[in-house]
């Protein structure tokens, strides 16, 4: 019974600190004019923290290496998309190259 | 609702849409890995909705399934989705919505949302894009992790499917106009090799926020790259 009651806690720990992120970022960029140049400043490094995401989440699980499959998929499907294939080639492209390497035993 | 569809054009949509799907499938398999894991179905349900933030949630189920304090598993995954401070403060404003609309509009911020609203060319298509992409998770991401946990243990191994590779592959394809840029290009690899160094010794998240530092390539004066008009220098950061 205090198990639960310490894991919906932690629930809502989580779900009220994620949103209070989400809107703290809200918050702040609402009440400070930003000159133009700082505006793309901040674009620019909402565009690195998704980069560093992608390979984080292509090459790394727990604090270790993935594995060669996952990273393998991903790279396609940035060639591809470097390539400019379309969006749905580029995506299914990552799945089916990893996916076919695992059947061949890369893990 | 309907501006988003008048505004948005069908690819866009359709790239949308298949973004969700991906995301539905990986919920599946969260859902099922929940349950498998000894919860009850109504634990991924309400944090698929309330949290809404598939990584932070994984690694919550995670640390509690191995014997870990929900509080401990709650601060990490906190942890993990302290990236969302400074995509809000990159949004520019009124992509979200405004007034008491924004407080419902700021919850659907996510890595799918914020990239799709980042892609578009204006205001009025980021906020199209925004809301389209958020609501579309928001239905995705519970409805999967329901149906992997009534499912359960058939999606249980989704890797066989290469479905890992789909999330990484969706937000680069989104990214790739940008890194065409060789100053762009330059941070961000720099970034994300920050990041992949100091994921053997931080905590999950960490790692991420600090590929920030690389913004630091792009403060020097852009003159030293053969001063480009303030056209090229706009593209530059885009």
């Amino acid at each position: 019974m205090t198990e639960s009651t310490l894991v919906v806690a932690g629930m809502a720990t989580l779900a009220a600190g994620t949103y209070a992120f989400r809107l703290s970022g809200q918050l702040l960029r609402a009440r400070i004019t930003f000159p133009p140049r700082a505006t793309r400043l901040l674009e620019a490094a909402a565009v690195i923290l998704l980069a560093a995401l992608v390979a984080t989440t292509a090459l790394t699980e727990g604090h270790g290496f993935s594995g060669f499959a996952r990273p393998a998929g991903v790279l396609v499907a940035g060639i591809l998309a470097w390539r400019k294939a379309p969006f749905l080639v580029v995506v299914l492209a990552a799945a089916a190259v990893t996916a076919l390497l695992r059947l061949l035993g890369v893990s | 609702m309907r501006s988003i569809w008048r505004t948005l054009d069908r690819r866009v949509l359709a790239d949308i849409g298949l973004t969700c799907l991906a995301v539905f499938f990986i919920g599946l398999s969260y859902g099922a890995v929940a349950v498998a894991s000894g919860f009850p179905l109504w634990v991924p349900a309400a944090q698929s909705v309330l949290v809404l933030a598939g990584a932070s949630e994984f690694l919550f189920i995670g640390i509690v399934a191995a014997g870990g304090s929900p509080i401990a598993a709650a601060l990490a995954g906190l942890l993990v989705n302290s990236r969302h401070l400074p995509y809000g403060v990159a949004l520019p404003p009124g992509v979200t919505g405004r007034r008491w609309g924004r407080l419902a509009g700021t919850h659907v911020m996510n890595d799918e949302s914020v990239v799709f609203a980042l892609a578009q060319p204006d205001p009025e298509r980021k906020r199209a894009a925004y809301w389209a992409c958020g609501l579309g998770v928001l239905a995705c991401w519970p409805g999967g992790a329901v149906i992997g946990g009534l499912i359960g243990s058939a999606v249980h191994d989704t890797s066989a499917f290469g479905l890992d590779a789909m999330f990484p592959a969706v937000i680069l394809a989104l990214i790739v106009k940008d890194l065409r840029d060789a100053r762009m290009l330059r941070a961000a690899l720099a970034g994300a090799a920050i990041a992949l160094a100091a994921t053997p010794f931080l905590p999950a998240g960490l790692p991420v926020l600090l590929a920030l530092a690389a913004v630091l390539l792009l403060l020097r004066a852009p003159a030293t790259e053969a001063s480009p008009s303030p056209d090229e220098e706009l593209a530059v950061l885009r």
